[in-house]
């Protein structure tokens, strides 16, 4: 007995698929079913925890996104500025420099565009008006992100740690200069659409947009197809390789945590100039951070972020939508939020991994 | 040994405990309140189309806003509201959202967007330009009649006055503590937690001190800032640090439970706000005045309804129903502060009692004077709705000034 026991397989074991191996197909299988599953499991724990009708709170998440015409105005500008902060990090992540600093880098330049709004926003005529803001802005980003690149690339300081609590000295400027700027003790700065970028269309949030679409193919290009795009992907592959290939590590850091923080402030000098007119410490709203959780989702492709920044849009504007329409408390959403996510991060296991049985292992040998 | 020990203090415990739950007569526990919530009541009809917007800061998880939350419930059920009839916005902060969020009303039908938070007033003001039919409230602003924007509007209540009322119940427990001899008429030194330095803190503190005087002439008062709305340890700390330097009384304007609970540990008597805090501080709670905005829901409902006009100023007070006194906690308020209050508030409400009359307080030694003072009256909430009774009267010590 105890021998024909040793021969035996495990009664389950994982085993790595072959990339090529996975058709679109299976895919996109894999990934409906996960949706599936994460809604019915979100169905359950809505039904049992505020006793509604799971498809009633379903339709009320995809009318707060669909519902009227600013309802989808609101969730392309919001997909279109999460977009761009995730634009601004994925360079840096592809590279395997970890930026958790994007937050601080949005609200720096946001802060230099409404300075800039404020102070000279009478004295010059708006053609130059919007060119020094487009320059303080991006100027703004692209500082709070490279020092933390300079002292990574000559000193090898810990990345992490410095964007993140570039994050909080960017956060508390904010906070000091709105003391500073606001008088009536209300802490909001009254916003100042006259000095802001000019509106197209009579859509407020078409310029957005257009300029974050165009920014999109740029960096799909530029990562896919530039040389300095796959200096980046040898570098976040191993640093050692990039060297023997003599690639300047150094030179490539910075270069693009340059290019990391500029996204950064356009995205600063959209959300202030473009459409909020004025700043608080909450304009990046988490941007920074969701924007990692797209970029790794998308796998670091442009296009695909596209798709998983209008996933995070939609689950947030329709879970306010949900706690609007039933009156029940923000964290229900935030719940269904979780699951849904876990569920689709988690089906990439099964992309990934196949599950052998003892049966099927035997059928195999 | 200890187990016995152990034992002997439950039964202890459940002895004294079942003591207390005796005390339920008449002179004991909470009394009923000398200024109680008024009924609505409904004498127009509500239009079947007729749709209002509701934009709160926070969700019921903050007391300010659980204020509202409840004061909405009770117009909509008084006035029978149907459930289409209305929608509440929770968790909308000030920026951006709030334009998105009053617009985003307009679209679904909205006659009335109404924003509790005092950040939300530019948004709410951009969103009233850009739709001129729509009627656009806005509680603790002050920008509806410098704007001239006519279909924009604040709203705030004379809570000074029910300030002055509960400070009446402190000074009364200030004589108690002299006339037994606790403390003499000079040690009567209250402590106040205030949030910030503005007019709505500061008419806030002073109409309390005043009361206090109205009853305890020798009373003073120190004030500690904490800079914040909510913060449970900013005002714990200022109400002990109130404490240490011997203040025998405190009440606060803040939102959370520090302060209260600072005092119940200390064995301190608290003056609260904002509704009773007695189900946790049964030791010291006295009283507590709050605004019922009910009345103003019901207001602006029945304008949009019959055609009226909403006042770009509206100031509740007693009358109205806006100014609210929650009952007595007779275990700890001096004899006879129910009727002394019931007393005040037909005072109030005849006129005979005003709280900023410049007889009762003096500005650095001398009578104030200014725009605001008429017939030696300072006319607070006259021009505006929100405070703006921010003059430092004797008797008041500001310890910080950073906020």
């Amino acid at each position: 007995m105890a021998k024909t026991e040793k021969t035996l397989a495990p009664l389950v074991h994982i085993v790595k698929r072959d990339p090529g191996s996975v058709t679109w197909k299976y895919r996109l299988l894999v990934r409906a079913i996960a949706v599936l599953a994460a809604l019915l499991l979100s169905g359950i724990l809505i039904t049992l925890l505020t006793k509604k009708n799971p498809l009633a709170v379903y339709g009320s998440m995809v009318s707060g996104v669909f519902g009227s015409p600013r309802r989808i105005w609101n969730m392309l500008q919001g997909v279109a500025m999460l977009l761009c902060v995730s634009l601004a990090v994925t360079p840096a992540f592809k590279m395997k420099f970890w930026n958790i600093g994007a937050e601080g880098q949005v609200l720096i330049s946001g802060l230099a565009c409404v300075a800039t709004m404020m102070f000279l926003g009478s004295a010059l005529p708006t053609g130059l008006l919007i060119l020094v803001m487009v320059a303080v802005s991006i100027l703004a980003g692209t500082i709070w992100a490279v020092l933390p690149a300079i002292f990574k690339a000559y000193w090898n300081t810990n990345e992490t740690l410095f964007t993140l609590m570039m994050n909080y000295v960017a956060t508390q400027l904010v906070d000091y200069f709105l003391k500073v700027f606001v008088k009536d003790g209300s802490g909001v700065l009254t916003p100042m659409p006259q000095f802001g970028l000019p509106v197209i269309g009579n859509q407020a949030y078409l310029l957005n947009v257009l300029i974050v679409a165009v920014v999109t193919v740029l960096a799909y290009i530029y990562l896919k197809y530039s040389k300095q795009g796959y200096e980046i992907s040898v570098v976040g592959e191993s640093e050692n390789t990039a060297r023997y290939i003599g690639i300047n590590v150094k030179k490539v850091i910075i270069r693009t945590m340059l290019l990391s923080g500029a996204i950064c402030g356009l995205a600063g000098l959209l959300l202030v100039g473009g459409t909020n007119h004025t700043i608080s410490t909450t304009t990046a709203g988490g941007r920074g951070f969701t924007a990692i959780m797209v970029s790794w989702l998308g796998k670091f492709d442009p296009l695909y972020m596209v798709l998983t920044s209008f996933l995070l849009v939609f689950l947030d504007q329709g879970a306010q939508q949900v706690s609007t329409d039933f009156r029940i408390s923000s964290s229900i959403s935030d719940i269904v939020i979780g699951i849904i996510l876990l569920f689709i991060i988690g089906c990439e296991f099964f992309l990934q991994y196949r599950v052998v049985t003892r049966k099927n292992r035997k059928e195999n040998v | 040994m200890k187990k016995l020990f152990a034992l002997l203090l439950v039964v202890l415990m459940v002895v004294s405990m079942a003591a207390c739950g005796k005390k339920g007569n008449e002179t004991k526990g909470m009394s009923d309140s000398p200024l109680p919530s008024k009924e609505i009541t409904k004498d127009f009809e509500v239009k079947a189309d007729f749709k209002i917007g509701f934009i709160c800061l926070h969700d019921e998880k903050s007391t300010y806003d659980k204020n509202f939350l409840d004061a909405a419930d009770e117009a909509i059920k008084a006035l029978g509201l149907t459930e289409t009839q209305y929608i509440i916005k929770t968790n909308v902060p000030e920026g951006k959202e709030c334009y998105e969020a009053a617009a985003d009303l307009v679209d679904q039908g909205c006659d009335i967007v109404f924003a509790n938070s005092f950040g939300h007033e530019d948004f709410m003001l951009q969103a009233a330009k850009e739709f001129p039919e729509v009627q656009f409230c806005h509680a603790t602003g002050y920008k509806a009649h410098l704007e001239n924007v006519a279909n924009y509007h604040n709203a705030f209540a004379s809570i000074y006055e029910g300030r002055y009322l509960a400070g009446i119940a402190a000074g009364m427990k200030l004589n108690e503590m002299i006339e037994a001899g606790k403390i003499t008429a000079e040690e009567a030194k209250m402590g106040y937690v205030g949030a910030f330095t503005y007019a709505e803190v500061i008419s806030g503190y002073s109409s309390f001190y005043l009361g206090a005087k109205s009853v305890c002439p020798s009373v003073t008062m120190d004030v500690q800032f904490t800079g914040s709305w909510y913060d449970a340890v900013e005002e714990q700390n200022a109400a002990e640090a109130l404490i240490a330097r011997k203040c025998v009384l405190i009440s606060q304007h803040a939102d959370s439970m520090g302060a209260p609970g600072a005092c119940e540990a200390a064995k301190v008597p608290n003056v609260s706000y904002n509704g009773a805090t007695y189900e946790s501080c049964p030791e010291t709670f006295i009283v507590s005045s709050r605004i019922n905005w009910a009345p103003y829901f019901a207001y602006i409902i029945k304008c949009a309804n019959t055609g009226a006009t909403i006042d770009t100023d509206w100031c509740g007070g007693i009358n109205e129903g806006s100014v609210v006194l929650t009952g007595i906690n007779q275990d700890v308020a001096a004899e006879g502060t129910l009727d002394a209050l019931k007393a005040a508030v037909e005072g109030l409400k005849n006129g005979t009692v005003k709280v900023f009359d410049t007889k009762n307080f003096t500005v650095a030694g001398a009578a104030a004077t200014g725009d605001a003072v008429i017939d030696g009256i300072f006319e607070e909430s006259k021009t505006q709705s929100a405070p703006y009774f921010d003059l430092k009267i004797d008797g008041i010590t500001c310890l910080n000034e950073k906020f």
